[in-house]
């Protein structure tokens, strides 16, 4: 029942994702390819995706990879199960939140958590990266591909750009273009 | 008086429509555009309610956006207030990621999209590294958040270890340490 496959794992994303954007972005890769519902390098360009259209990422990428995978309704239920969770433990903490968040056991988790999230995004950057730079597979011959050397130039641009604060939607254009160029240039 | 209540509930799930549809990269770049709305529009909640939205959302799970919409909800009109503006702010991702899920397929068979998205990947990766990084200032320094940190990353990126094992076992590692520095201080 592929419906509630859907439910269920986005139940889990939902239920485990600590921390707003990105943070999501391990849990949800493992799983995804895990059920083979999409391959890294669509979930990659999906991002940029979620990123040039408005609402929260998880949102976005439920819906998404539920539509993928079973249509209007695949995506209904994904995102449904993505959003489950914090609706039903906001209610009910909604009340004692005060004593939620000052408890010893809630606040020792999260000393554990946030760095967690950290490392765990670092090793998004690597898998992510694997799919940026090597096409076919780890070998030396990656360094003789030019195409590697035009994504990593675009990469360094793009780093730049990002860490100047500029909005995520210009970072993306901006490395839209240069890959259309870099695809037309005689290299 | 029954009227009033439903026009509450409408305007709950206007307000976090238009959150839902301007907001463009979710979570944390929501929260200026809720405070707009909810506190000096509507006066609905107060400034310290926005903080305490901010500081709920970093201990609980799910995505901000959600947490953050059946807070508010919650907070003005009970259950049914939550359900209306969690309604509201996810129902503009879902309709316009439906949509694109459609005609993203048809988009990838043109060589110009092509070379887009295989510049746009390299563009994505520095967005997880801007990301990586805020995180990380983000997050408390000391010995044992470094070591969680290290131990997160290499587990998932190099050893192939399930990241929700991850994620709790960073949780517990979290509670065991805080709990064991309380018990230090205490004597």
């Amino acid at each position: 029942m592929i419906y509630l496959e859907l439910f269920l794992t986005f139940l889990k994303i939902g239920a485990f994702t600590f921390g707003g954007g990105y943070a999501m972005l391990p849990l949800i890769q493992s799983e995804v390819a895990a059920h083979g519902w999409l391959d890294e390098k669509a979930l990659v360009d999906f991002i940029a995706v979620s990123e040039s259209t408005p609402g929260p990422f998880a949102v976005n990428v439920s819906t998404y990879v539920g539509a993928e995978v079973g249509g209007v309704l695949g995506s209904l239920c994904a995102t449904l199960g993505v959003v489950f969770p914090s609706f039903v433990i906001i209610l009910l903490i909604a009340k004692c939140f005060e004593r939620f968040r000052e408890s010893t056991i809630v606040k020792g988790c999260m000393s554990g958590l946030k760095p967690a999230v950290v490392g765990l995004i670092g090793a998004a950057v690597i898998s992510v990266g694997k799919t940026v730079f090597i096409h076919d597979g780890a070998s030396l011959a990656v360094f003789a591909d030019t195409s590697f050397y035009v994504s990593l130039v675009i990469f360094a641009i793009s780093v730049v750009l990002a860490f100047k604060k500029l909005h995520p939607i210009i970072v993306i254009c901006a490395s839209a273009l240069l890959g259309v160029a870099a695809g037309y240039l005689p290299i | 008086m029954k009227n009033s209540k439903a026009s509450t509930y409408l305007r709950l799930f206007i307000t976090f429509l238009k959150i839902g549809a301007f907001t463009f990269g979710g979570g944390y770049a929501m929260i200026p555009l809720i405070q707009r709305e909810t506190v000096e529009k509507r006066e609905w909640i107060t400034s310290d309610d926005i903080l305490e939205i901010v500081a709920i959302a970093e201990s609980t799970p799910g995505p901000v956006a959600i947490n953050a919409a059946t807070f508010v909800g919650y907070r003005i009109c009970g259950f049914f207030g939550a359900l209306m503006s969690t309604l509201g702010v996810v129902l503009p991702s879902f309709l316009i990621i439906l949509a694109v899920s459609f005609v993203l397929r048809e988009f990838e068979s043109i060589k110009v999209v092509q070379y887009a998205f295989s510049g746009i990947r390299a563009g994505v990766l520095a967005l997880i590294v801007k990301a990586v990084w805020s995180m990380y200032k983000q997050c408390p320094k000391n010995a044992c958040a470094y070591v969680v940190m290290v131990a997160a990353f290499m587990l998932t990126a190099f050893f192939d270890v399930d990241v929700l094992a991850v994620i709790i076992g960073c949780a517990l590692f979290g509670l065991a340490s805080s709990l064991i520095v309380a018990k230090g201080t205490k004597r």
